[in-house]
């Protein structure tokens, strides 16, 4: 597989400039795509030289839904691969308190995300082909106290990918969940991760292209994390709501 | 947090931060005893700042690249590995590397680097047309060979001592493979590898690793390696057809896997011998992909760690040509009759350099690893006064633990820098610990 149009949605994230250049390194030529698009061009001229394949940029806001299909009519050329790295963790306090903060986290996790992969899903489904990828979280699997503003609207995001993937599996479409645990990218900079759990973007990186190139369904990064998910949803909910996790 | 450099030593309490934005460095700059940090391979603590350490790794975006001069502008955060990804599959490689692909561009220049080319081309510094430099005011400047010449002078080999490279212009070189032609010349002693290496001095490249614990009649009896890039002809059908595309062959071309054991007498002393006899065995012509030749210790990662919690450090010195023959064998004598075992020992003959700051001089430059112990610590200062007395100088890169006055005993040109560093304010501005501990 090369030579594949691949678009980034959120490509100023550390996650996804690493994706980009990981698609690009296999030969695909990447559209970068985030809010204020203009101050990408250092990355866009990076990716196109270190890789020697064509890049552009696009504005994108994820929460300016009626923009969506100006949007992709702008883009040169309908994508193969759409991955989806746009989110927003917020702060939890806040969001407990403030429906606007909460609605905002909320909308830029789960609904934003969610209607502009619709928006390609249809179409990839009338062509027949294509790769959509979600960048979800294992903040999804079970609702915490510290982030569940976050963590269900990323478990709302998850179970449309779920759906998404069964809807297209036999129209030539293919759907990955990308389920990240910790990793070190601006969103968790001055927190004190264990090493032994976080991935650096690279590593997210080379895992997603991987996935899309052998079509894999779901994947944990690190793959550690689909163990420690599965102890953590076992924890009857008796127990759970008593825990500080 | 603990920071400290390759060698694990010494660790300091410090603050690091990794700006994304030329205005958050400028901050930074702002609070005062800054110190730019690449990829932290520098032995020491020369990229460690107790209260202001600046990590340059957001920096790291290639901007253009100009196929007929093959000058690469880059932010200084790029690795030499990434350079070499991009570039030598369409056919350039570094002018200048050091043994490991995992170094800054800001690395590589701050300390400008030696290659196993310096006796031919002379330090990293050579290639660099221009830099971008933050100063003590937070502005920034162009500054190359005639614009700002006394910064970008300084800057070469200045240790982040004259500001924050933040891009440069850097000329790489034109391969026609990612193939090494290597030669390999076992020699007898110190007198014979030295003959070697001045018999060899057309080579592009040379390195010797001498066995460090052979002693008398043997002692300095090494493995002189000498290396060209091979052009298409020198590549079988085969490999021509695909002249960069070396990865499969790595395993063919490793000769021997380094052992990841206890340091100790009896195991360096093993290794060593094993080393050199197996280097016999493979003696004469082969053909080596890039890698394995410039960057074999690469292929362990974190191999620093093998020496234990308390760390290594390196003693590297150069010695001017006129002493070199007896000053070595005096350095020589000294680790061997210590027994200390370094690890890794390599001695290089280093090209004329005339420059501000940079450690290479004309001569011969050793360089001998040893874990941290009180034993090996007071070893390393006789070899310090031994330097001295043969008139050589020491290499900041690798430095972690001389004195401030054994450093000027050593090279008159340092007082000339903290002068300078003063007279720009660099000097609250920009303060390595290593920086702090030498007074410069
Ligand atoms: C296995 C190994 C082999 C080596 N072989 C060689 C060799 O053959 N020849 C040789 O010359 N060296 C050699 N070195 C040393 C190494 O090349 C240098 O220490 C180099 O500077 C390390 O680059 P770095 O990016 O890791 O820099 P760091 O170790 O992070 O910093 C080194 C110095 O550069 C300064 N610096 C870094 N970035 C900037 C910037 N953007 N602006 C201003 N200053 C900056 C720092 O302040 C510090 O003083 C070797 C090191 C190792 C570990
Ligand atoms: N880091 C982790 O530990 C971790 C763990 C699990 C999952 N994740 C997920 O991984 C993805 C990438 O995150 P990251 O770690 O790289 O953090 P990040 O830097 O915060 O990335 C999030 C990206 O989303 C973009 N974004 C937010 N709101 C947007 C909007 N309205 N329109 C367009 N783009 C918007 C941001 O763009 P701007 O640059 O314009 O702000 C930013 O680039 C996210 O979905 C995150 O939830 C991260």
């Amino acid at each position: 597989m090369k030579n594949k149009a691949v678009l980034v949605l959120g490509a100023r994230s550390d996650m996804a400039r690493a994706i980009a250049l990981a698609f690009a390194q296999a030969g695909h030529r990447i559209q970068l795509a985030a809010r204020n698009a203009d101050n990408l061009s250092g990355d866009r001229d990076d990716i196109a030289l270190r890789h020697n394949v064509d890049v552009t940029i696009h504005d994108f806001d994820v929460l300016d839904t009626p923009s969506f299909d100006g949007f992709i009519q702008a883009l040169p050329e309908l994508p193969h691969i759409v991955i989806c790295a746009v989110g927003l963790m917020g702060e939890q306090e806040e969001n407990a308190r403030d429906m606007t903060a909460a609605s905002r986290v909320m909308r830029s996790n789960f609904e934003g995300p969610a209607l502009i992969l619709s928006e390609f899903a249809n179409r990839f489904e009338s062509r027949g082909s294509g790769t959509l990828v979600g960048i979800s979280s294992v903040a999804g699997d079970r609702g915490r106290a510290t982030n569940y503003i976050y963590g269900s609207s990323k478990a709302g995001f998850t179970a449309f990918l779920s759906g998404l993937r069964n809807r297209l599996a036999k129209k030539g479409v293919h759907v990955v969940t990308v389920l990240p645990g910790f990793v070190a990218t601006k969103m968790t900079e001055g927190m004190d991760l264990p090493e032994k759990l976080t991935a650096a973007p690279e590593e997210v990186a080379t895992a997603v292209r991987r996935a899309v190139e052998v079509k894999r369904n779901v994947i944990y990064t690190r793959p550690i994390w689909r163990l420690v998910m599965f102890i953590i949803r076992a924890i009857p909910e008796s127990i759970f709501k008593k825990l500080n996790i | 947090m603990m920071l400290s450099g390759w060698g694990q030593f010494p660790k300091h309490e410090a603050t690091e931060v990794a700006p994304r934005t030329e205005e958050a460095i400028k901050e930074r700059v702002a609070l005062g005893k800054a110190i730019p940090r690449g990829n932290g391979r520098a032995y020491g603590d020369s990229a460690v700042s107790s209260t202001n350490t600046i990590n340059m790794r957001h920096f790291d975006r290639m901007i253009s690249f100009d196929e007929t001069t093959g000058q690469l502008v880059a932010e200084t955060g790029v690795l030499a590995a990434d350079i070499i990804a991009a570039f030598l599959p369409r056919g350039w490689f570094l002018s200048v590397t050091p043994g490991t692909k995992f170094v800054t561009l800001g690395g590589l220049i701050a300390a400008d680097v030696h290659g196993k080319n310096h006796h031919v081309v002379g330090g990293f510094g050579n290639f660099v047309d221009w830099i971008d430099i933050m100063g003590a005011d937070g502005q920034v400047m162009r500054c190359d060979r005639s614009t700002n010449a006394e910064t970008f002078a300084w800057t070469i080999g200045g240790m982040g001592l004259t500001g924050v490279i933040l891009r440069a212009g850097i000329r790489l070189l034109r391969v026609e493979s990612g193939w090494i032609r290597q030669t390999t010349i076992p020699t007898k002693n110190l007198e014979d590898t030295m003959d070697a290496f001045e018999r060899s001095n057309g080579a592009t490249y040379s390195v010797a690793w001498i066995d460090c614990l052979s002693r008398g009649a043997r002692q300095g009896r090494s493995l002189l390696i000498l290396g060209e890039h091979a052009g298409l002809a020198d590549l079988d059908n085969k490999r021509a057809e695909k002249p960069f595309d070396t990865r499969s062959k790595r395993s063919l071309s490793v000769p021997f896997h380094l052992p990841s054991v206890l340091m100790n007498g009896a195991t360096v002393r093993a290794f060593n011998s094993l080393y050199y006899w197996n280097g016999c065995r493979n003696a004469g012509e082969s053909l080596v992909d890039w890698d394995s030749y410039f960057y074999p210790l690469d292929a362990i990662l974190d191999w620093n760690r093998i020496y234990g919690k308390r760390g290594f450090a390196q003693f590297q010195c150069v010695l001017p040509l006129d002493a070199s023959r007896a000053g070595m064998a005096v350095l020589l004598r000294e680790v061997a009759r210590a027994g200390a075992g370094s690890f890794l020992a390599v001695l290089k003959r280093l090209g004329p350099q005339d420059s501000r700051i940079s450690f290479p001089m004309e001569g011969y430059t050793l360089a001998l690893d040893f874990p941290v112990k009180p034993r090996t610590l007071k070893l390393m200062k006789t070899l310090d006064a031994i330097t001295i007395d043969h008139g050589g100088r020491f290499y900041l890169a690798k430095d972690s633990r001389m004195q401030a006055d054994t450093l000027r005993l050593s090279d008159d040109r340092i007082d000339g820098f903290t002068q300078m560093r003063s007279s720009n304010a660099y000097n609250t501005a920009f303060q390595s610990e290593q920086a702090k501990r030498l007074k410069i």
